[in-house]
């Protein structure tokens, strides 16, 4: 037998069980083959019952204005930025398994990349809801592209940090997506070329561009995916960065930080494993994935779930030093009355924020918790409820006490219809992803396929085998095939 | 149809690591491999079959470096000449404030710029029809496709894989076009490749 890439023994193999290349095509496949079953039918409804809701919410905003939230004079950014951010940032993760994972030579993002990057389109799609109703005229959102217009032409800010915010969200989202469809392609050619009914092979053949598989297509394919690779790394780093200068070019206590791009860009990165971890925990149980989503899978997540955990709890901790440090009395202030003072109205906020993103995710150092799926899946709610309250804990503790003190006296808590709106879009995410999951290949075929030699089970069990047997033939069989 | 049509003899193969030294032997016999469709892309295949490295990064490059100019170059006019507008005092060319959207239209216009050449050189678009040689080239087979020409003994070339660890081989005629690809073309000679 020769071997095309040799992995050391010592890794755990990402592929378990006795595949071939049929069996895996097979295992991917077939779960969007047959008919869904009712627990999805269940979880598919759900889904657009709270989207139907957010669409009314949605409507209300519209049609009576922004007072249908409970944004005032002194909290004009509320729950709808606070979700904004939340969502963004649960669209790094699949950018960063597969951009910064692939440019690292990680093998393990091969089983998670695909439904990491479908979640992280969706996330981006429902954050990209708030700041456009929150615009309340939303006929006019239109204003904010830069076109020749009949009003001057009067262009929009290139210097304001909520301008870039359109350019980076709308790239990030552009990017992705190519990134996604093009890796999706031979995917779906396979599922071409396996339908049993006519309509199936007309749908997938038009959704698979009509993918041969050709070797000169997949010498493209490679270098594309690589190129988009190094370019999506820069990217998914940029995208954060420019949410946080929202925040952090402005004067407002308690926003004005140079920690911020770093900062959120850890934490989003924290938040989006969670939500990878919530969504594939389900998707491999209920389809069976088992083999390619392995304890391994699960564990090298929650080591990155550890790390990111870490930073976010380090940069919280240099944040309050230095408002004390340099010495200015309104940051101290924002620091020590409104947020880590738990007796003031949102020092609740502040504690539980710290609870769930600096204390809890040290869990993860013991091997036997990171490996434990209950744990794993508890956790990466209780992290994604942490990230969510960082957000507000940013947002509303820095704002409701703002310069003028007599317009202190206001707390907000939200309306049901911008509760509302937050519920449409998680709606809206889940009805994308359970449609996701029913229609395509939620495990990177081709993908898996071109490592399951170095890293399937079976494949690794027989060259320990041929290793042992006759170390020195191995080795002059590995060089003659690495060059 | 204009290009009349063409016979291939088709042998799969099960085993990438038996196609490698198949793919060797028969192009040192002097065949012309059409193309190899393959479920994965297989590493080094590429360059087994004497096909050129791709320049699809370098029309990435070339695509980066007009999404920066057109950005620095667009905002440039617009705060220095079309209508300078005064912002708190600041300078009207302001470039380190435009950093963030020239680094955004940069990957932007890459990133779209390589996935439509990516479509239109593997003329890949929602309603092509192209000719598969093997349904299963997309599951788990290495499907290798020979062009038979008037001098090809197709006998001896079908015995040929066979010996080469083909594990399934027939005839195909398909019509000649851009669906068929064109990938042969740019193959370098076997004999041309080692200097011989």
């Amino acid at each position: 037998m020769s071997l095309l890439k040799y992995e050391s023994q010592q890794r755990e193999p990402l592929v378990d069980g006795n595949k071939t290349y049929h069996q895996v095509t097979e295992d991917i496949i077939s779960p969007i083959e047959m008919k869904p079953s009712k627990l999805w039918y269940i979880g598919f409804y759900i889904s657009v019952g709270l989207l139907l809701f957010g669409a009314y919410s949605v409507y209300r905003e519209v049609t009576y204005g922004i007072g249908q939230w409970n944004l005032n004079k002194t909290i004009g950014w509320g729950w709808d930025i606070t979700n904004f951010v939340w969502w963004v940032g649960i669209g790094h993760a699949g950018t960063l398994i597969s951009a910064i994972l692939l440019l690292f030579r990680q093998g393990w993002r091969t089983g998670v990349n695909r439904a990491a990057e479908a979640m992280t389109i969706f996330a981006v799609m429902c954050a990209g809801q708030f700041p456009i109703w929150h615009m309340g005229r939303v006929w006019m959102a239109f204003f904010v592209l830069p076109y020749p217009n009949s009003r001057g032409p009067l262009w929009v800010n290139f210097n304001s940090p909520l301008l870039w915010d359109v350019f980076a969200i709308s790239t990030y989202f552009t990017v992705s997506l190519l990134f996604w469809y093009s890796g999706l392609l031979p995917d779906l050619a396979t599922v071409r070329d396996r339908a049993k009914t006519k309509l199936r092979k007309l749908l997938y053949g038009v959704a698979s561009f009509g993918w041969t598989g050709s070797t000169k297509h997949w010498q493209r394919h490679e270098s594309l995916s690589l190129v988009l690779a190094g370019l999506s790394t820069p990217l998914v780093l940029s995208v954060h960065t420019i949410v946080s200068f929202d925040f952090a070019t402005s004067v407002v206590p308690g926003w004005h930080t140079t920690i911020f791009p770093p900062y959120f860009v850890a934490g989003a990165i924290f938040s989006g494993f969670a939500m990878v971890q919530t969504l594939l925990i389900v998707v491999r149980k209920v389809m069976g994935l088992q083999d390619y989503i392995t304890l391994g899978h699960i564990e090298a997540m929650n080591k990155v779930i550890v790390l990111t955990g870490s930073i976010v709890g380090c940069a919280y901790l240099t944040e309050l030093f230095i408002a004390w440090y340099g010495q200015n009395p309104y940051e101290w202030y924002a620091f020590s009355q409104n947020r880590a003072n738990l007796f003031s109205p949102y020092g609740w906020s502040y504690w539980l924020m710290m609870f769930c993103n600096v204390v809890s995710p040290q869990l993860f150092w013991s091997r036997k918790l990171r490996r434990n799926i209950t744990v794993t899946f508890f956790m990466s709610i209780v992290v994604n409820i942490g990230m969510w309250y960082e957000r507000f804990v940013i947002i509303v503790t820095s704002i409701y006490r703002d310069f003028l003190p007599s317009s202190w006296s206001t707390y907000y808590s939200p309306t049901i219809w911008e509760i509302g709106f937050y519920l449409g879009t998680f709606g809206l995410f889940f009805t994308c992803f359970f449609l996701f999951a029913k229609y395509f290949p939620v495990i990177a075929l081709a993908e898996i396929k071109s490592i399951l030699k170095t890293s399937g089970e079976n494949y690794k069990a027989k060259m320990t085998d041929i290793e042992k047997a006759d170390s020195e033939k191995f080795y002059v069989e590995e060089v003659e095939h690495a060059h | 149809m204009a290009g009349g049509v063409k016979k291939f003899v088709v042998g799969s193969f099960d085993d990438e690591a038996v196609l490698f030294p198949a793919v060797k032997n028969v192009r040192k016999a002097g065949y012309k491999i059409h193309d190899v469709y393959t479920p994965f892309p297989v590493h080094g295949l590429d360059h087994a079959l004497g096909l050129r490295e791709t320049s699809l990064h370098s029309a990435g490059f070339i695509y980066a470096i007009t999404g920066t100019t057109t950005a620095l170059s667009f905002m440039s006019w617009v705060f220095t000449k079309d209508w300078p507008l005064n912002i708190g005092g600041k300078p009207h060319f302001a470039i380190p404030a435009w950093i963030p959207i020239t680094f955004e239209l940069t990957v932007l216009f890459s990133a779209v710029g390589m996935v439509l050449t990516f479509c239109y050189l593997c003329q890949l678009s929602p309603f092509v029809k192209k000719h598969h040689f093997h349904e299963r080239a997309t599951d788990d087979l290495f499907v290798m496709v020979i062009e038979c020409t008037e001098q090809t003994n197709e006998a001896e070339l079908k015995s040929f894989l066979e010996k080469s660890g083909a594990k399934e081989i027939n005839v195909q005629v398909a019509e000649t076009g851009w669906w068929i690809g064109r990938y042969d073309r740019e193959q370098v000679l076997y004999r041309e490749e080692k200097g011989f």
